[in-house]
């Protein structure tokens, strides 16, 4: 049996406008299945990335691929199975949402027209369907940028910012939604500013900066690189600060409004639960905390990639950090902050 | 949304040979396109209000007696000198501003609104968007010079009556002949007027700015005129594309003279065949960023 190419496939990939270098030798490897977020900050190469995957711009280095084929090589092909937007997904504001459909099922062909009552009432758009998209709210365009994506009845969906400009509704809706077609098999490149919501819905993630890749791999695994955190309330924190800190593996103790914050692994803390005990110092919780997207999302696009290289051809399977996320006085920040905050 | 209720939409397994769309399909959507937007009517305003401001004023006046042109002459005898009129006056300039409306704009209208990156994504190659716009540009040329030429007709038979009429060389053709030399003289006319919308589209193609490219392809046209005036250039008129507005004068001969339109063509495939080739490549190569 021969296996599937992956759905998205990036080796080396550069984009430059000049002296500007938008896209930095980025690798991707996005695999059948995921919902796998694509985060960076402003400027960091992520729409620009996309572009290159749909084809719309050309890479200046490198190459990318969808399921196996080169959108550059082999033009509407390569995007066979593949439907999406990059930015805000655009219309013709002189014509109804039905036949903005009608033209792009027209233009997608095989059936797509059979599908539009369909996708119209998916996006909750079957009523509004008459009416000038010149009229439209920002939300509903999103809505209709998803509809004109089922059209295709892609297997890979790229969505870049989808919940941008939605109301909390809206915003919930299309977390609904984008993890219902996960659910249905349909992979998922999702670029996004909203780290909740790609905490919530993404299993695999690459987080760029500068346009290089700092991260790629399982959310778990950068959550668990960003170490184990706990978060202590006693009946004496300023005595239990000072056992926390003379106890063997529990490092970075610190005080905060909420108790102490400490990181040390699982195998340290029962010991310490019982020096505090012993020193007659009652414990009204432990809790233990992973460092959340939002920590790692910072502390790798503001902190420790200045002067890392881009990353190498990652392992599949393997995360791949081009900062130093795993690093102790990295992972102490993040913990701190996770203390700091809860 | 319906998220949680609604069926499923898509099925994730791989369809081996899904039937893609024909240029022709996207001919016909760029041309819905043009359709549904008001400012595509304008030109076609443009192109048939000429004929009606010019029979109503000939009405007031009633003018008769001599006039250099042979066709001026008979206006008020035959209602089919009026249509030839019009192209003698509207070919040099109206008709290729209306044409350059639509071509200047069709590509670089949907750039600077981000839907050229919609139906990018979709299952159409570049070159099939391409082929299909500058047809579409084609059409409307195409019909704005015919509605013009039908508005002419129209209005000139109806105040002055659908007679026999005569020709550059004095020959008298039937009412029935006049209307088809009248229809023929403007699809020959059609070979400059498509040429300057091929150069209306390579400058949308290339500009990506609507009114730069409408302004670039009238001024392309105005520069030739110029050109044609200045003395000691007279060997260069027989290539200059504004010189190629009258080759129909051939049509309104007896016997035909083809020469001019053989020649007409011929130059006129120097200028339109690099410019769509141009345009097409520029198409394919492009960074589709805007939006």
């Amino acid at each position: 049996m021969v296996e599937e190419a992956p759905p998205v496939k990036a080796r080396g990939l550069v984009k430059r406008y000049e002296e500007v270098l938008a896209v930095d030798h980025i690798d991707l490897n996005v695999r059948a299945g995921d919902v796998y977020g694509f985060l960076g900050p402003n400027g960091a190469g992520k729409t620009t990335t996309l572009r290159m995957a749909l084809g719309l711009i050309t890479p200046s280095e490198g190459v990318i691929e969808l399921f196996g084929r080169d959108p550059m090589r082999e033009g509407a092909r390569a995007l066979e199975g593949v439907a999406g937007f990059v930015e805000a997904p655009r219309f013709y504001p002189y014509m109804s949402a039905r036949k903005n459909l009608d033209l792009l099922a027209a233009l997608d062909g095989d059936g797509a027209s059979s599908r539009i009552e369909e996708v119209l009432e998916i996006v909750e758009l079957a009523p509004r369907a008459k009416h000038r998209v010149g009229g439209y709210s920002h939300g509903m365009r999103q809505r209709l940028g998803i509809a004109a994506a089922l059209l295709r009845r892609p297997r890979l969906l790229i969505l870049d910012e989808p919940a941008t400009g939605l109301d909390p509704a809206g915003m919930r809706d299309m977390r609904l939604l984008i993890r219902r077609l996960a659910g249905e098999g349909i992979t998922v490149l999702l670029s996004s500013h909203q780290l909740p919501e790609v905490q919530d819905l993404c299993d695999r993630v690459a987080i760029v900066d500068s346009g290089r890749v700092v991260y790629e791999g399982a959310l778990s695994e950068l959550r668990r690189q960003g170490g184990a955190g706990y978060r202590l309330r006693t009946t004496d924190d300023e005595r239990a600060l000072a056992i926390v800190r003379a106890q063997a593996g529990i490092e970075h103790a610190i005080t905060g409004a909420h108790g102490l914050g400490f990181q040390a692994q699982e195998s340290d803390v029962g010991p310490l639960t019982l020096a505090l005990a012993g020193a007659g110092i009652g414990i009204l919780a432990l809790t233990p905390e992973l460092a959340t997207l939002e920590d790692l999302f910072f502390r790798l696009t503001e902190n420790d990639h200045a002067g890392t290289p881009p990353s190498a051809g990652p392992d599949e399977g393997a995360p791949t950090t081009a900062g130093a996320p795993a690093s102790p006085p990295a992972v102490a920040a993040a913990t701190q902050r996770t203390v700091e905050i809860g | 949304m319906s998220a949680v209720a609604a069926s499923p939409p898509a099925g994730v397994q791989a369809r081996a040979h899904p039937r893609r769309p024909s240029t022709l399909t996207v001919w016909r959507w760029e041309l819905r396109k043009l359709a549904a937007q008001k400012r595509t009517y304008l030109g076609f305003v443009l192109a048939s209000i000429m004929p009606v401001i010019f029979v109503v004023v000939e009405n007031i006046h009633q003018r008769g007696g001599h006039r250099d042109n042979i066709f001026a002459a008979q206006i008020t005898q035959s209602g089919l000198a009026t249509p030839v009129l019009m192209l003698l006056f509207l070919s040099v300039f109206m008709l290729p501003l209306v044409a350059s409306l639509v071509a200047g704009d069709i590509v670089a209208n949907e750039d600077g609104n981000g839907t050229l990156k919609t139906i990018l994504t979709r299952s159409v190659d570049r070159g099939q968007v391409f082929a299909a716009k500058a047809l579409a540009a084609m059409t409307y040329a195409v019909a704005a010079v015919f509605l013009s030429a039908a508005v002419a007709t129209v209005a000139g038979v109806a105040s002055w009556g659908f007679n026999s009429i005569r020709t550059f060389s004095g020959t008298v053709v039937s009412a029935p002949e006049g209307l088809l030399l009248v229809f023929a003289a403007n699809a020959c006319y059609l070979i400059p007027l498509l040429t300057v919308t091929s150069i209306g589209v390579l400058l949308s193609t290339a500009t990506r700015n609507s009114a730069a490219a409408v302004v670039g392809t009238v001024g392309f046209v105005i520069m030739l005129l110029i050109i044609g005036q200045i003395p000691g250039l007279a060997g260069i008129h027989p290539y200059l594309l504004n010189e190629q507005f009258e080759n129909w004068h051939g049509l309104l001969r007896t016997p035909t003279d083809w020469a001019p339109i053989a020649h007409s063509a011929w130059v006129c495939a120097l200028y339109a065949v690099p410019a769509l080739l141009g345009g097409y490549l520029v198409f394919l190569r492009r960074d589709v960023a805007g939006g």
